[in-house]
């Protein structure tokens, strides 16, 4: 009987420090058995438990695209027993990886469509990944427009700048980076708090156009009204939860939100489907 | 399916007969209460007591268990890597188990054993296992079983259903498992069946009517989820509660865990350990927030899923099997009797119009 609990063992290959805070580091992991890479096949909107032995694990989304492939990556806040141990890890150092888990974006549903990703502060993982997946030569004929709506505090808190700005570069994206304030006098994007951005830039909602959401509850509270002012119908707007998790595939009960499990039912959820359950999230 | 007869003088002989096939666990008097444990060779089982105060779960889901080791040192081969801990599933028999007790063990299972995931601990234990079940002549007065889709004589779950008609036991295989098991204790009066199951009908109605407590379920089904979730007596339910997480620490049918990792040395082990939703730290963030951080909030889950989120996920009834455990054992006397009634007699409709 195969073993759910098991993670697969990993070298850490590649760590980067995100943010001025020093808060935010990017984990790059190559697995250590072969095989284990091709069992370890995800989507775009995925997580997996992160295991230290010693220490425990922690749920993570991935970071990294499915069109990636030799690593996966991860970007970790510093807040608990576990992320505070990795980020004080070393290149080489061998660790586990147990996924993926949980659903993902509805990626058949959203060929064809207009894909608007707003997102704020570090919950830009699995948007990365999705970004990175849809731009991929293989797949972006499969998708019409693409906006992007980022936001963090300042520019030192943005998740993957270089990125950002090779994405702001290109012409079959819409990249719309915002910070809440900055005194750099070279700032050359947008100033202003996510959702007075979505409300300037992002495209007028139609039946073919999805919204991705992602970010601190205060971003999605205030976003949400603006999504709806622009006619964005409530199974068109798409949303990642968190959830305290443990087993990470609905069996230690932690997650809940009404019947449904944060890990294994989610992590993606429409604003349609949240509307009869419970908040507990 | 085979009835035996079995002369009370011959039951030990029987228990003893299966002890080089079987590990034998069942309840024993310690204190003041009964208790479920492995038999020791010699060590006889008592069968006198009502009912367990601990529920059998822990036998197949022990209170805390071992996954994985790992040696931290980096000097060792495999160092940081999970390695399954030792299990042993060799097969084992659970002796007196009440038919409730059983009958749990399969609404948990339906947590366990997914069509997704397969919870390897959990199924191996409950698959090595036979459970040998007695029935009930005289159940508690706190016991609702019957209208928890259980009852004093229920068979599901078990593999053997023992009866004290008397000056004897009848025994009734109820599944392959169960008659195997029967043919290793050597007890070999076979009964004709038709008769012996009409003795065993008789004392099951006396059985089942002096059960007086019952709930109504029936209305849970129908009833939204946020509708019943917002009802106004959840602050009355969750008044006098004091989160000590008793209730669903003697349940049988909740299941939920935590996994933490205990090192010594440079030795490790991954354990899973049981956890209750009437903790605060069950839910809390890794930023402070805290989805359920208020005590009504974690009562209302803890009703919310036996009674309504397990009956709309699986549609097969309450995730309860009345065995009354939490009811007799709550030291302020919430009762799910009553929460049950509250919630399957709910009106939207009425209650706002109030």
């Amino acid at each position: 009987m195969q073993n759910p609990y098991l993670p697969y063992p990993v070298r850490i290959d590649e760590i980067i420090t995100e943010t001025e805070d020093r808060n935010l580091k990017t984990f790059k992991f190559v697995f250590l058995n072969d095989g284990d890479e091709e069992k370890f096949s995800y989507q775009a909107g995925q997580f997996a438990e992160l295991s230290i032995a010693g220490k425990g694990e922690i749920p993570i989304g991935i970071a990294s695209s499915p069109t990636e492939k030799g690593f996966v990556m991860f970007t970790v806040n510093k807040v608990g027993l576990v992320s505070t141990f990795l980020h004080n890890m070393k290149m080489g150092d061998i660790m586990g990886i147990r996924g993926p888990l949980g659903n993902y974006y509805p990626w058949d549903a959203l060929e064809g469509k207009n894909v608007v990703i707003i997102g704020g502060g570090f919950a830009f993982t699995t948007l990365r990944s999705s970004i990175v997946y849809m731009l991929d030569p293989a797949n972006r004929s499969k998708f019409g427009d693409i906006h992007v709506i980022y936001g963090a505090r300042s520019p030192g808190m943005l998740l993957y700048r270089n990125e950002l700005a090779e994405w702001e570069a290109r012409d079959d994206i819409n990249v719309h980076i915002t910070v809440d304030a900055t005194d750099d006098p070279d700032w050359k994007y947008n100033v202003g708090f996510v959702p007075t951005i979505t409300e300037q830039k992002a495209p007028p909602a139609d039946e073919n156009t999805y919204a991705i959401i992602c970010g601190p509850p205060v971003m999605i509270k205030f976003t949400q009204p603006v999504l709806d002012k622009q006619g964005y119908k409530h199974d068109h707007i798409i949303m990642s939860l968190e959830n305290r998790m443990k087993c990470g595939i609905g069996m230690c009960g932690h997650c809940n939100v009404g019947k449904e499990f944060v890990c294994k039912d989610g992590p993606v959820f429409t604003l349609a489907q949240l509307s009869h359950i419970p908040k507990e999230y | 399916m085979k009835v035996i007869k079995i002369d009370k003088a011959k039951w030990n002989d029987g228990l003893e007969a299966l002890n080089g096939s079987y590990s034998l666990f069942g309840p024993v008097k310690q204190n003041e209460c009964y208790e479920f444990k492995k038999l020791d060779k010699d060590e006889q089982l008592d069968l006198s007591g009502l009912n367990t105060r601990m529920s059998a779960k822990g036998l197949i889901y022990p209170h805390t268990e071992a996954m994985f080791t790992y040696t931290l040192d980096e000097g060792e081969e495999n160092h940081h890597i999970m390695q399954p801990a030792d299990k042993d599933y060799s097969p084992r028999a659970v002796i007196g188990i009440r038919p409730c007790d059983a009958d749990a063990f399969l609404l948990v299972q339906r947590n366990f054993d997914t069509p997704d995931y397969k919870d390897p601990y959990w199924i191996q234990a409950y698959e090595a296992t036979t459970f040998v079940g007695l029935a009930c002549n005289n159940p508690c007065r706190s016991c609702f079983c019957t209208s928890a889709g259980s009852g004093p004589f229920h068979e599901a779950g078990l593999d053997v259903l023992v009866v004290d008609a008397g000056d004897y036991f009848l025994a009734k295989a109820i599944t392959e498992k169960g008659e195997a098991l029967l043919k290793v204790t050597g007890w070999d009066n076979e009964l004709d069946s038709d008769t012996a199951e009409k003795e065993i009908a008789a004392l099951k109605n006396d059985a089942e009517a002096k059960i007086s407590s019952t709930i109504l379920t029936d209305n849970l089904k129908e009833m939204p989820i946020t509708a019943v979730y917002d009802a106004p007596f959840w602050e009355d339910v969750a008044f006098a509660c004091i989160n000590c997480g008793t209730c669903t620490y003697v349940c049988p049918t909740c299941w939920c865990f935590d996994i933490q990792d205990e090192v010594h040395g440079t030795s490790g082990t991954r354990m899973r350990n049981w956890d209750s939703c009437m903790f605060p730290l069950f839910t809390l963030h890794g930023s402070g927030h805290n989805p359920r951080g208020e005590k009504v909030q974690r009562v209302r889950q803890r009703f919310m899923h036996k009674l309504k989120y397990y009956v709309d996920k699986y549609g097969d009834g309450i995730q309860c099997v009345g065995c009354g455990r939490c009811v007799r054992a709550c030291p302020v006397n919430i009762d799910i009797r009553k929460v049950c009634d509250l919630m399957n007699n709910y009106d939207e409709a009425t209650c706002a119009a109030q």
